[in-house]
């Protein structure tokens, strides 16, 4: 029998003002093996901690309960506080009476009486707890950034810098991400290339680093310290070996009709191409859509012309297997798709632009040479209206757009409006806003600057319609602050499309078992305290693919996420989990349904002997588990048809010792 | 058939091809056969009987004597494949040890069904093309054999021997349109109460007697969750009479996936409880919810609760499909 030491926390008035904490500690000190329980104000506090300490060398407690916060909080200082007691840390168990109790019951007696029953289902758990000793694993020393955007190449960099090596993983024929599309960036203007490349050119010759460009993660296996990953190297049709980049290639290229992606579509490219000047790495790649020698065997001008011998046609896609100790995600975003937003006449007039078309349009390496003009006839102008939260802050009831804020629209489109003043003095420019946000070093008076210095017209209202009527875009809008109805005849319509996380996160967020929330944006594991890490032990998040940021915030966080990495891959070993699946040879038949489930490759089989009828020796199949590699998941004790599979610290006879105590 | 198959076990054990011949004998009653492991080319001149009532599943009975020394052939019907497959799949029949002869099978009368359809004292019933012969204790009769065949025969999934070394008579194929879900379809458009009142009343019946579990070839596990009293399920008096529910509803939930549809449980059940159209509706939702899914039709597939795929329902597809509909 235990000797159990029940200790019941106010959380100052967290818990203590929806629970009776003096009934729960007088209620649970009846339980069977409860020898002491008691309250106090807060467990967590080093008074706390002594008092559990106290009693159990007073009291020589072999299991303790803590009622308390949920165990995601404090489990740790606990099992910390028994082990210098001299307990086994996991004979510690948390009944969480302040998330799962004070903070969402409101009447002191129903909270009271849950609270008590929660404690009991941990005494009942606590019984049959068994001290359990945990491994130790090594770690691989690598790490793998997903996604080549700023934020990747600066999580890269950082890690790098530190000492360890870092693949970068991109599905572009080159780094950069969307930063490298911008023109200048908020609220410096500097211009985005300038400060990029050079980061870009670091990543590229740094020793430690190693970009793998045109490739896709393909699958995950393994777990912190030890990531199995396989890379999917698309074929590029040259050799990136041998290409120097003079871009011959792409000059001789009779394919000429593809449309540039780098320019958002604004112009075209050749088949065979180098996505712009500053690519990184700088080697052609041949678009298998539109090359005629792929696709009809016939042309092979880039062979010919290539003094290199760069280009190979019979290029297969290639798979790396790597072996990584941290994974970083850093997938970036991308506008949203304007289909469902007719109203603003995006899809039929080529007048009707996104913002990141426009700054593409503003860019002196863009379709039009840094010259502001109308995609439709290349004329110069004159009103330019903006609409602010095109997709952004839609009701949830609406079928279409997002519900979250993207961020950085206010202050991009502040930016625009601003560099077309600054240019184009002669052209009038309008803004509509629901609100403008601004919070950010420098920010509000850079907004302000628009409207002072540079007389942008700010009007707060939503745009109702935009017709394209000749030559002129009219814009229906309404002006809430004059309460009146407003009719522009535009030249250009410029539209702030909301941002969402990149298609691919989806697919790879199942890979890492990384969680993701309704809007596709990674989940952090705690949104204040660990706003870098996945819940998933190993991943990181870097950059808009945890939620929309500007420059500056993506930075700061692949410089957090990067510090995580290291933190973590400086450690030569990390103590496993001890809460690991252990099956039960007696009654495994060994049908393999744990192994096909574990998604970590933890269980494989063996033919070990075991005593038959009249003194003989049968084979049999049985799981064994590495404990190193089991996550202790409890897919396969779920799965196990005999109840063979168990999981240590969880197991079936503690969970339903629990629910009895629960329902008693 | 019967005088060419008992020819092929007393040749294979003459020739050594095997050491011993699962097939099946006599039961209590002429239509009553069961199982049998016969050792010598006497024996099964004396006692191997096979006819149109030879429908226990032999599969299950491969798990023991695959493991013994020496080679054992069986004669598998296309139903009984189905399981010789899966079992082979989850590593509890030693292949190399089992010399598999496939028996084409146009369906196995049932005596219940005979009965149903007004024939009394039956004492003897032979196959003549798709008509059945029949002596009885009022003189002879006949019926068509289809009138004489289960549930399970008339809507049979395939007739196909999936797994063999030799074939006996011409192999058959797949029935996809077998309407083998038509009677699941029913009770799924019943109301929840409805069908709630249904199961209730077959299973008020059931004496827990485990026939189901004990003839089924996917409960084949070392110890059974019922049998092991650290599950704390076993030996423990029911707090209410719908626990002996809850033991169907939890067997039909550990064969999910791995069970072929073979309909041994009903077969067996003393109290004719239609245990099938449990699993059934378990193959129906997961050939629904995960594309079709046939248990032991092939090595290299796995079921659809044990695999994994980014294309998988999501959860939310079932909290749709719930409520008074499910």
């Amino acid at each position: 029998m235990q000797r159990i030491g029940v200790f019941v926390c106010w959380c100052g008035s967290n818990i203590a003002a929806t629970v009776d904490v003096q009934a729960v500690s007088d209620a649970l000190a009846r339980e069977p093996g409860v020898v002491f329980a008691a309250n106090y104000q807060y467990m967590c506090s080093q008074a706390g901690q002594d008092m559990i300490r106290d009693k159990i060398h007073e009291l020589g407690l072999t299991g303790v309960v803590i009622c308390s916060c949920s165990p995601r909080m404090h489990e740790a200082t606990f099992r910390k506080t028994c082990e210098k007691a001299g307990l086994n840390p996991y004979m510690v168990e948390i009944a969480n009476i302040r998330e799962q109790v004070s903070w969402v019951h409101k009447d002191k007696a129903v909270g009271t009486e849950k609270a008590i029953v929660l404690g009991r289902a941990a005494i009942a758990k606590v019984q049959l707890n068994t001290p359990l000793i945990a491994g130790e694993t090594p770690v691989t020393k690598r790490a793998l950034v997903i996604g080549g955007g700023i934020a990747g190449i600066q999580t890269a960099l950082d890690i790098a810098d530190a000492g360890f090596p870092v693949d970068i993983v991109e599905q572009k024929p080159t780094i950069g991400g969307k930063m490298a599309q911008l023109d200048k960036t908020f609220p410096t203007l500097d211009c985005a290339a300038c400060i990029l490349t050079p980061k870009m050119v670091e990543a590229g010759q740094h020793e430690n680093i190693r970009i793998l460009s045109y490739s896709e993660v393909e699958e995950v296996h393994g777990f912190v310290g030890n990531f199995d990953v396989k890379i999917r190297r698309k074929a590029r049709f040259v050799d990136e070996t041998k290409c120097t980049g003079c871009g011959l290639c792409t000059e001789k290229c009779p394919m000429r009709k593809v449309p540039n992606e780098f320019n958002m579509g604004l112009d075209n490219r050749s088949a065979i191409y180098i996505p712009f000047a500053q690519a990184v790495p700088k080697v052609a790649t041949i678009d298998p859509r539109y090359c005629m020698m792929l696709n009809s065997g016939k042309c092979g001008v880039c062979s010919k012309v290539c003094e290199a011998g760069a280009i190979n046609y019979k290029q297969k896609d290639e798979i790396l297997e790597e072996k990584y100790g941290a994974i970083v995600a850093a997938t970036g975003f991308n506008p949203i798709s304007l289909d469902k937003f007719d109203e603003f006449a995006y899809s039929r007039s080529p007048d009707v632009v996104t913002s990141l078309e426009f700054e593409r349009l503003m860019n002196a390496a863009g379709p039009t040479g840094g010259t502001l003009l109308r995609p439709s006839d290349h004329e110069h102008p004159h009103t330019i209206v903006f609409v602010q939260c095109v997709g952004s802050r839609c009701d949830a009831s609406a079928e279409k757009g997002k519900e979250y804020c993207s961020k950085i629209c206010c202050m991009y489109t502040a930016k625009h409006a601003m560099l077309t003043r600054e240019k184009y003095p002669d052209t009038e420019v309008y803004v509509f806003y629901i609100d403008v946000r601004t919070p950010g070093k420098g920010f509000d008076e850079f907004y302000r600057r628009a409207v002072e210095q540079y007389d942008v017209h700010y009007i707060k209202g939503m745009v109702g319609k935009v017709v394209p009527e000749g030559k002129k875009l009219r814009v229906q809008a309404s002006d809430l602050l004059d309460d009146r109805q407003l009719v522009i005849d535009a030249d250009l319509v410029v539209l702030a499309a909301a941002i969402e996380p990149d298609k691919s996160a989806r697919p790879l967020a199942t890979k890492l078992t990384a969680s993701m929330d309704t809007n596709d944006f990674f989940t952090e594991a705690h949104p204040k305290l660990r706003p870098v890490e996945s819940p998933t032990a190993g991943v990181f998040l870097s950059g808009a693919c945890q939620g929309p940021k500007d420059i500056p915030d993506t930075v700061a966080q692949a410089g957090a996420a990067a510090s995580k990495v290291i933190g973590l891959l400086v450690k030569d070993k990390l103590i496993g989990n001890p809460c690991v699946a252990k099956p039960d040879e007696l009654m495994c038949n060994g049908c393999s349904s744990c192994e096909k489930v574990c998604p970590y490759g933890a269980i494989t089989y063996e033919d070990k002997p075991f005593r038959g009828p009249n003194r003989t020796t049968v084979y049999r199949r049985v799981a064994c588990v590495n404990p190193a590699v089991c996550q202790g998941c409890g897919a396969c004790t779920v799965a196990c048809p005999s109840g063979a599979m168990d999981l240590q610290g969880f197991s079936n006879r503690q969970i339903m010792a629990e629910v009895d105590a629960i329902c008693r | 058939m019967q005088g060419q198959i008992k020819e092929k076990a007393i040749a294979l054990l003459r020739s050594g091809a095997a050491d011993r011949v699962l097939g099946w004998k006599l039961g209590e009653f002429f239509y009553d056969l069961t199982p049998a492991v016969f050792r010598t080319p006497e024996e099964v001149e004396r006692d191997f009987v096979f006819s149109v009532f030879s429908g226990p599943n032999l599969s299950k009975y491969l798990i023991e004597e695959s493991k013994k020394e020496g080679r054992v052939a069986a004669f598998l019907k296309p139903c009984d494949s189905y399981s010789f497959v899966q079992l082979q799949k989850e590593h509890r029949i030693a292949r190399e040890n089992v010399y598999a002869v496939g028996v084409a099978c146009d369906g196995m009368c049932d005596m219940k069904s005979i009965r149903a359809h007004g024939v009394k004292g039956v004492l003897s019933a032979r196959q003549e093309g798709d008509r059945l012969l029949l002596e009885t204790l009022y003189g002879p009769a006949e019926m068509a054999k289809r009138d004489a065949l289960p549930e399970r025969c008339l809507h049979c999934k395939s007739k196909k021997v999936v797994d063999f070394d030799e074939m006996m008579g011409e192999n058959g194929t797949e029935c996809p349109d077998c309407g083998r879900f038509d009677e699941v379809e029913r009770l799924e458009a019943l109301s929840a109460q409805e069908r709630f009142d249904f199961w209730r009343g077959h299973f008020s019946r059931c004496i827990r007697c485990n026939a189901c579990r004990n003839v089924c070839p996917a409960c084949s596990c070392v110890k059974c969750v019922f049998d092991n009293p650290d599950s704390g399920v076993a030996q423990k008096a029911a707090a209410s009479d719908f626990e002996e529910n809850n033991f169907h509803i939890i067997r039909a939930y550990h064969v999910a996936g791995r069970c072929t549809d073979c309909g041994e449980c009903s077969r067996v059940c003393p109290e004719s409880i239609p245990l099938h159209l449990l699993n059934r509706k378990f193959i129906k939702d997961m050939n629904e919810l995960y594309g079709a899914y046939q248990a032991g039709a092939d090595f290299a597939s796995r079921p659809p609760i044990m695999d994994f795929r980014q294309d998988d329902a999501e959860p939310s597809v079932i909290y749709a499909r719930g409520g008074d509909r499910a």
